[in-house]
């Protein structure tokens, strides 16, 4: 059984449908990229993983327990969480009182601490801005503290939307470091992302999304080597 | 001098109560970006209520008044959290998803239904308090001798927005409800329960509120039904005054208009108290638009 399963995922948002019947699933250990253009549907699917937006029709499955039918709360409490498409960390929160937050639904203070650790050691520049409110920081750092707030929730899937968006290259390079260096400490993730080329190179698999469908499926390498891939995302 | 000292205590007394219930306006406002438009009538129910209880616990018979006094506060404050939390139920949270305007509707629509309520219930005179809980004791201060009630109205005032501030910026849960005053979406990618959230905002506002009703009867010994409508309004200035939706700004924004009003009245005229509260206002929203502390409405936008 897979980790984490979409099946026929159909999502509107008032009449118009945003998802045309995703069908998307994610085995533990892995990490899989969504790729594709804006207005493909990647940030929808994660939202409606995360229980954000409710499908009209499909399912969402965690270990086979359907998910869609769930609050968002309890999606969370089950290890699933996000760092959401634009960032949004609490602006007038302290980057403590924000990883902090990330940690609501936890209750083993020792067990936090030593994720807060982990996350310091990911983030050093998080450390030192802990006490900075969280709207001053760089678009940088503020994805950094998005990535570590969704951390301490303890994911067993982490889903990460767009984490390269707009930042220096350099940073970019390093986030993806760090998210290969969080895989490897166990956790699933699901990776949405525009800059197709680092994603596959960091992912196992691959989909395709246009237009609300997924229109190819296959292995990170396969993906990066397909001509018609390399020709829309992956600039010729 | 001691003019100029009594009404500044009488200042921060009606300011306290100012801020207690502007603190509900402004704290649902923060999550739901709605004027509750009925809080004005959840103090009035406070008062009532404040009423009906001290009348009956002189059957009690022999406890230390102080003891009845604290009794009578904290259920008052109890029952009128209720009430909130049920008037959220009813009559927002159906429209949570609907246009922001039909839940202003829904909010016009229980406040007449609760000033109706108590008038049918208690009748549409005035009430006078009973007097024999009123605190009469007097306090030195700098020589000069001031009711212990307008201090006790202070300190409890003074306490109930501290305690609030230290739960809203030192807990757990406190750190949640200003999450959710930010952003909902992601507050809710943390795990957080936002329906709860709101339901726990729908307790503490109308609990402060309705505590703020006991006092003003406790304080000026006579309460009616359409109180509400007055102290809603200069509450809801003041959360306006302060910032709406910020907690601290609620606080300075009672106290100030408070002040402001003691001191308008005795040194430039009764009658134009309001008025110049009321410049005061727009005087200050021409200077900071936001209020004196809102300058966190920008990001929330």
């Amino acid at each position: 059984m897979p980790l984490l399963e979409l099946k026929n995922l159909h999502v509107c948002y008032g009449n118009v449908e945003a998802l045309h019947g995703i069908d998307l699933c994610v085995e533990e250990g892995e990490i899989v990229t969504i790729l594709g253009a804006n207005g493909a549907g990647k940030s929808t699917t994660l939202l409606s993983i995360s229980g954000l937006v409710k499908p009209s029709q499909g399912e969402v499955l965690f270990r086979g327990e359907a998910l869609h039918t769930l609050p968002s709360h309890e999606v969370v409490r089950r290890g699933i969480t996000q760092s959401p498409e634009g960032r949004r960390v609490f602006g007038t929160m302290s980057v403590l009182e924000n990883l902090r937050l990330g940690a609501f639904t936890l209750r083993d203070a020792a067990a936090n601490e030593a994720t807060l650790e982990w996350i310091f050691e990911l983030f050093p520049r998080l450390l030192e801005r802990k006490e900075q409110l969280a709207g001053t920081l760089s678009g940088g750092e503020q994805q950094m503290l998005a990535i570590g707030r969704a951390l301490m929730g303890k994911p067993r899937v982490l889903l990460l939307d767009e984490p390269s968006l707009g930042l220096a290259p350099l940073l970019v390079r390093s986030i993806f470091d760090t998210v290969r260096e969080i895989n490897r400490r166990g956790v699933t993730v699901v990776l949405v992302e525009q800059n197709a080329r680092a994603a596959l190179k960091l992912a196992t698999r691959g989909y395709v999304l246009e237009v609300g469908r997924v229109v190819m499926a296959d292995s990170a390498a396969s993906l990066l080597a397909n001509p018609s891939v390399r020709e829309a995302y992956l600039g010729g | 001098m001691e003019e100029f000292l009594q009404q500044l205590l009488n200042g921060l007394a009606v300011g306290g109560i100012y801020a207690l219930v502007a603190l509900g306006y402004t704290m649902v406002y923060g999550v739901l970006k709605l004027i509750n438009f009925a809080h004005g009538d959840l103090f009035t129910i406070g008062a009532y209520l404040g009423m009906t209880l001290l009348v009956s616990s002189r059957l009690a018979g022999s406890l230390p008044p102080v003891l009845v006094l604290l009794a009578v506060f904290f259920m008052v404050a109890l029952l009128v959290a209720l009430v909130g939390c049920l008037l959220e139920r009813a009559a927002y949270r159906p429209l949570r998803k609907a246009s922001r305007l039909s839940a202003v509707v829904s909010a016009l629509g229980a406040s007449i239904f609760f000033q109706n309520a108590i008038m049918l219930i208690y009748g549409a005179r005035l009430y006078v308090y009973p007097e024999d809980w009123r605190p009469d004791f007097t306090v030195d201060i700098l020589g000069f001798t001031v009711p212990g009630v307008r201090l006790l109205v202070i300190v409890a005032s003074l306490v109930l927005m501290l305690a609030l501030h230290a739960f809203i910026q030192r807990t757990r849960i406190g750190a949640a409800v200003r999450a959710v005053a930010i952003d909902q979406g992601a507050a809710r990618l943390m795990g957080i329960n936002v329906d709860r959230i709101i339901s726990l905002v729908f307790l503490i506002g109308p609990g402060l509120g309705g505590a703020a009703g006991l006092m003003v009867g406790i304080y000026y010994g006579q309460i009616d039904f359409t109180m509400g409508w007055s102290y809603g309004l200069k509450a809801f200035t003041a959360a306006i005054l302060g910032g709406i939706g910020n907690i601290p700004g609620a606080m300075l924004g009672g106290l100030l208009l408070g002040v402001i009003e003691a001191l308008s009245s005795a040194y430039v005229s009764m009658a134009w108290k309001d008025a110049i509260a009321f410049l005061v206002l727009i005087l200050i929203l021409i200077i900071r638009p936001t209020g004196l502390l809102g300058e966190r409405v920008a990001d929330k936008l």
